[in-house]
């Protein structure tokens, strides 16, 4: 896939193109959805992970496009990735028609803080329009702003709207219409920054007839959520309910999407005469929708959740709360609900990463989100562990078992925070961008904004992600399948399946590599599994029993006997405590999963990440397994 | 952006003013990206700037100003000249 050419959809950008300025709370993407309904495109920008999005505008009869530019608090560009508004605005980017006229969108409440900002529009010499948003807080706060005063003052068409009410629109609506008729300043206001200042600040003083009080609402709920005690514990509450409900609250979904994909499957077998295209429907396609859809659940919950608590205010207090913690790995407050969500599949954890502003942290985030220890692990550590590790107390409760659960976690989140650290002294280093992030008052989200964000991530998900998804487990579904070798006669079904895993592609490469995987302890049948488990890592599991020719995945009992049993052919166990030792430490690093490189490609518009994430987990992987192996070998 | 200020006694950087603290811009050292993108901000001289809060472990700190919150880290807040005292608009004709 090339860049998301987005004018190349068929309904291309038509009629005037309007770009929406503003600050990142300014309640630009509010505006963009009140105006323009769910029809949102939403894709990236060639080459950075600044999301674009824009849609068609209906102004009764006559058609123009609204282009929903990246929050931004001033027009001087002062990163690399900053630079796409200026891009933009200048016409450089391809694909993406220069915009005509520019509605610039400014919280009425900050008025006095935006007035340079508007004045930097003015001279970019096209007709422009003030967006006064946020006007019912406003006057809430007891707040007042003369709008005719301020029209005259810029010389521009001011609106004052309550986006999420829609009020105002109406007007906005009818201006849109007849954006060639708007009004231009008679002067332009100051380039030099001092004196542009000075000239915001005699503007502030003429039209703002009262500056808004404290918002006492948002003051006294502050005290509880930012004291250091309750403020803290509310914090911990918070993100154990938030890692708790993406982690188990989709599991009966998943579980039900899990068995009807299984009975589709078992109906197609049943309907259809037996040969490779029931195969191919069944095992093939079927199984790849399946392993598309399975992560609806918990990318719906996620982003339930991260668009309530960002709706609602929390997001930022949160990200204030935890930002010395994160600081000390080179990362920002906002950083942790990303790692938090990646304890429970890095898929959503990467989503999360768009409430990062600062592209370089959100690069450093999405490369260590793999590390997080992911549910999809799982069913790989009780395997081994249940297999291989003593069921003895340790002490009081505490098992030798769960302590190398707990060892196995504990070593990925800290492998993902140490790496973290490193990229951000080395690879990616700053982008010069400050901490900086406002609290926005507290308010109820609205049921559309919050609906539209939800259901844009999953449509964009399956879009995006979802197409890769499924061309890899077709891929990685032939490779274990073709080329067909008849079983010998006399093979049970299980057996025969063991036989035709074994002679299938997957099952020659995994002899290929063996060779490659000795030094880590492991045989051409673990080099199968890992085959296998690109797609995701639980299918080590059940691939280990087609492998081992122990039947039905849920008899977990046979396939730990047949894997304590396995010998080479010098009679050594294969699973010693140095190859099972390997390989759990591999599992730890290594980037095993097709979808993760696919959400990766999505939020980072290039294969570069992905392929990089891809090389350096797998490089960490085999040096970590290979070091385990010696030492326990060492020491055993 | 360096209004020539004369070292007055009573100029401190923001990172220093405790909280419930009110006090006006003088200047934003340097004329780096930081220093602009802080004067986008609003932290431009003649600013009235309250200290909100500071987080639990002492940093980063959520500042008031031009009607909206602002959290900085210390090492953005220092580099913010402010009068502690509410002297009448210094620096504006």
């Amino acid at each position: 896939m090339s860049a998301p050419a987005i004018s190349s959809h068929g309904d291309a950008m038509s009629g005037t193109v309007f770009g929406l300025l503003g600050s990142p709370n300014a309640g630009k993407t509010t505006l963009f959805n009140a105006l323009t309904g769910l029809r949102a495109r939403v894709g990236n920008y060639p080459g950075v992970t600044v999301e674009r999005r824009e849609a068609s505008l209906d102004l009764g009869g006559t058609s123009a496009t609204l282009i929903d530019l990246p929050g931004t608090y001033g027009l001087e560009p002062i990163s690399a990735d900053e630079e796409v508004v200026r891009d933009v605005l200048a016409g450089d980017v391809e694909g993406v028609t220069r915009p005509d006229a520019l509605l610039v969108v400014a919280d009425a409440c900050s008025l006095s803080r935006t007035l340079p900002f508007i004045g930097e529009a003015l001279h970019l010499g096209r007709p422009v329009c003030l967006v006064l948003s946020m006007l019912d807080e406003l006057a809430a706060r007891g707040g007042a702003i003369d709008l005719p005063r301020l029209e005259d003052a810029l010389g521009i068409p001011v609106v004052g709207v309550i986006g999420h009410r829609g009020r105002g629109l109406d007007r906005l609506r009818s201006l849109l219409s007849e954006s060639a008729d708007w009004a231009t300043p008679a002067i332009l206001p100051p380039t030099d920054r001092a004196d542009r200042a000075a000239w915001a600040e005699s503007i502030g003083d003429h039209v703002i007839e009262a500056p808004p009080d404290r918002h006492s609402l948002t003051a006294r709920v502050d005290r509880v959520v930012l004291h250091p005690l309750w403020g803290s514990l509310l914090f911990a509450a918070v993100m154990v309910t938030f890692f708790q409900l993406i982690f188990s609250a989709a599991g009966p979904a998943m579980d039900w999407i899990d068995a009807t994909i299984g009975s589709g499957a078992a109906w197609l077998r049943a309907t259809m005469p037996e040969g490779w295209l029931v195969d191919l429907l069944a095992d093939g396609l079927i199984a790849g929708v399946g392993s598309v859809v399975i992560f609806l659940p918990q990318i719906v919950i996620l982003f339930s959740l991260l668009s309530l608590l960002e709706g609602l205010g929390y997001m930022a207090r949160a990200a204030f709360l935890i930002d010395r913690l994160m600081g000390r790995i080179g990362l920002e407050g906002r950083a942790f609900v990303a790692l938090i969500s990646s304890w429970a599949c890095a898929v959503p954890g990467i989503m999360a990463t768009r409430t990062i502003p600062s592209p370089r942290d959100r690069l450093v985030t999405i490369l260590v989100a793999p590390l997080m220890t992911c549910s999809a692990r799982l069913p790989v550590y009780a395997l081994l562990i249940s297999a291989f590790v003593p069921e003895r107390t340790v002490w009081g409760p505490i098992g030798l078992q769960g302590l190398v659960l707990l060892a196995l976690y504990v070593g990925g989140t800290g492998a993902a925070l140490g790496v973290a650290a490193l990229f951000k002294k080395t690879l990616v280093q700053g982008d010069g961008l400050p901490f900086a992030m406002e609290l926005p008052t507290y308010r109820w989200p609205t049921l559309r904004v919050w609906s539209s964000q939800v259901l844009e991530s999953a449509g964009m998900f399956l879009r995006r992600a979802g197409t890769i998804i499924l061309t890899a487990s077709l891929v990685l579904w032939v490779l274990l399948t073709f080329p067909k070798v008849e079983a010998p006669a006399g093979l049970d079904e299980t057996a025969a399946a063991a036989w035709s895993l074994e002679h299938s592609a997957a099952g020659r490469l995994g002899h290929a590599i063996e060779p490659a995987l000795a030094p880590l302890g492991f045989d051409w049948k673990i080099g199968v599994g890992l085959i296998a488990s690109l797609a995701a890592r639980e299918i080590l599991v059940a691939t280990l029993a087609q492998i081992y020719a122990t039947g039905a995945e849920e008899d977990v009992g046979s396939l730990r006997e047949a894997l304590r049993a396995d010998r080479w052919p010098d009679g050594r166990p294969v699973f010693d405590a140095a190859t099972v030792g390997a390989l759990l430490v591999f599992f730890v690093f290594a980037l095993q999963c097709t979808s993760t490189l696919a959400i990766m490609r999505r939020e980072t518009n290039s294969w570069r990440w992905p392929a990089f994430a891809f090389g350096y987990l797998f490089a960490l992987a085999y040096g970590a397994s290979f070091v385990t192996h010696r030492v326990i070998d060492a020491l055993v | 952006m360096n209004s020539a200020q004369p070292d007055a006694p009573n100029r401190m950087t923001l990172d220093r003013i405790e909280r419930g603290g009110v006090v006006r811009v003088l200047d934003v050292e340097g004329d780096d990206p930081i220093a602009r993108r802080l004067d986008d901000l609003g932290l431009r001289a003649g600013a009235r700037v309250e200290v909100i809060r500071r987080a639990p472990m002492g940093d980063p700190t959520v500042f008031e100003l031009h009607g909206y919150q602002l959290c900085l880290r210390r090492s953005e807040s220092a580099r913010v000249q402010v009068s502690p005292t509410m002297s009448p608009e210094p620096g504006l004709v």
